[in-house]
């Protein structure tokens, strides 16, 4: 069974924008998938379909064998734990510490404090910014707070990772260095789903590419 | 188990801390759940000495029967025999008429008066203590032993103190219907600090929201937040009467010596202060949550 599954799914937002139309999709444990598309094509709508941060209108959206679309509310905290989440606009808190953030998933799993301490420097050592670890967040530049971004979606070792526009808003030097560290998870094992429209990226890494026109997967 | 326990010890120090960071604004909260609490504690307090003082005043309810002037040795034994074999009689006490004028003498210092009278005027008495307090057992027996012979009067000692008691009643009333409307203030005062909370931290809700956090997690800090400041606010409640109380007794007690009555106004005891201080803690509690209740729900991340 595939780790992600969605089948003839469809969303219709409030207001009669249809974003996606009938798209079927599987993604197997370790893949590393591009999704593709211009903007407003319906990648992001689909990465939060699989994160259920939105439900879809029909069709079904099933990750690691549960299906989203049905959950009950309480157990979407316990699915959005599987998934590392990286965001365009990355989604720091200014006021907590670069370490704090990083620490957050750990501390909303109720995670062993000095265990969770030794995993989040893991992790910022692995983004390169350990010795920035008492910094705030606003002090850094746009590449360092992705891989900021980066660092708290993998501190709890999801097996998934999402990623919308991880690149949007960086200069190329910086693009490369986040594409190379999705590389990496993806080597050791986690599964990858990128929506972006960085081509650049995605003639170095070379992934699997699902392009989405006009909410629909215009090609596999 | 223990990371349940540890989840909540961080959201309690994590709320400690954010109160720390912002203390003047921590303070003026407490200043004003302790206000709101001081008035009905200031209140409870005072009726509460009243009521000490009704109480020692009238420790049981009392009947004086005065004998007739005519009246033996031997018919004032009887009558004791008699009050002994009744039931509903816990104590009785027989005053000679001697005596009654010693004391009289002592109390009044009225030496000169007294010495001028042809005789004693006083008549021996039996002093009496009834099992029961209430008014219809009391009136019930003021008729019997009027009815005795060789009982010339019968004096209910206690009216005074069930007045006394009936105001206090009243007081008491008021103090309930104060603390309960006080309540819906310290209730409405967390509402709004949690509201405003929750504005302030939307992003940090949001983001915990996407990575995992169940709405458990949100909102502990929040209610930790309702029953710490609640806490804070009935220890400053507690403080200010206790303040208030130092200053007031100081005056009280020359005024209370001028009337010959041990008046002191007595703070609450521990069992008490406790009870406030949970009180305090359940209010603040319960605003925050209803707020918690009201406001976190819209927050879902797009």
């Amino acid at each position: 069974m595939s780790q992600i599954a969605l089948s003839n799914v469809s969303k219709r937002y409030p207001g009669g924008h249809e974003a996606l139309n009938g798209v079927s999709l599987a993604i197997e444990t370790g893949e590393m998938v591009f999704i593709t598309g211009h903007s407003g094509a319906g990648k992001s709508t689909l990465l939060k379909l699989i994160a259920a941060i939105e439900r879809p209108t029909s069709g079904s959206v099933v990750v690691n064998g549960q299906n989203v679309g049905s959950l009950r509310a309480r157990g979407i905290p316990f699915l959005r734990r599987n998934f590392g989440l990286v965001f365009q606009d990355h989604k720091l808190l200014f006021e907590r510490s670069v370490f704090d953030n990083v620490m957050l998933p750990l501390d909303i799993t109720g995670f062993d404090r000095r265990e969770g301490a030794r995993r989040a420097r893991a992790a910022l050592d692995k983004v390169g910014l350990l010795h920035k670890e008492k910094a705030r967040p606003i002090t850094l530049s746009g590449g360092e707070q992705q891989r900021l971004c980066i660092a708290r979606a993998i501190v709890h070792r999801p097996s998934i990772l999402l990623a919308d526009e991880p690149t949007g808003n960086l200069d190329a030097g910086y693009a490369a260095d986040i594409g190379e560290l999705f590389r990496d998870f993806n080597r050791v094992g986690v599964t990858v789903v990128l929506a972006t429209h960085d081509t650049q990226l995605a003639a170095r890494l070379q992934p699997r590419q699902v392009e989405i026109r006009g909410g629909r997967v215009h090609h596999d | 188990m223990t990371s349940w326990l540890a989840a909540h010890r961080r959201a309690c120090s994590g709320t400690l801390a954010r109160l720390l960071r912002a203390p003047l604004a921590s303070l003026f909260n407490i200043a004003v759940i302790g206000t709101a609490l001081a008035l009905p504690l200031g209140f409870y307090v005072v009726l509460a000495s009243l009521q000490g003082l009704a109480r020692d005043y009238s420790p049981q309810p009392q009947l004086s029967l005065f004998l007739a002037p005519e009246a033996s040795a031997a018919e004032a034994r009887a009558i004791g025999e008699r009050l002994k074999a009744r039931s509903g009689i816990s104590a009785s006490r027989f005053v000679p008429r001697a005596a009654a004028l010693e004391t009289l003498k002592a109390r009044t210092g009225l030496d000169d008066i007294i010495a001028g009278l042809p005789g004693n005027p006083l008549p021996d008495a039996w002093v009496v203590t009834a099992a029961g307090a209430d008014a219809a057992t009391l009136d019930g027996l003021r008729g019997e032993f009027r009815q005795w012979p060789k009982v010339a009067e019968v004096h209910v000692d206690s009216d005074w103190a069930r007045r006394l008691d009936q105001l206090l009643g009243l007081g008491r009333h008021a103090v309930l219907l104060l603390a309960t409307a006080l309540a819906f203030a310290l209730v409405a005062v967390t509402f709004n600090t949690i509201r405003l909370q929750i504005l302030t931290q939307r992003d940090e809700i949001e983001v915990a929201k996407l990575i995992g956090a169940t709405d458990g997690w949100i909102r502990r800090p929040f209610l930790y937040f309702g029953a710490i400041t609640g806490t804070a606010g009935g220890a400053a409640a507690w403080l200010m009467v206790w303040a208030v109380l130092a200053l007031f007794n100081d005056r009280l007690q020359p005024l209370a010596a001028l009337y010959g009555l041990p008046l002191q106004l007595a703070h609450l005891d521990a069992g008490d202060s406790l009870t406030l201080l949970v009180f305090a803690a359940a209010l603040g509690w319960f605003g925050a949550w209803l707020s918690v209740r009201r406001h976190l729900g819209a927050y879902n991340p797009r």
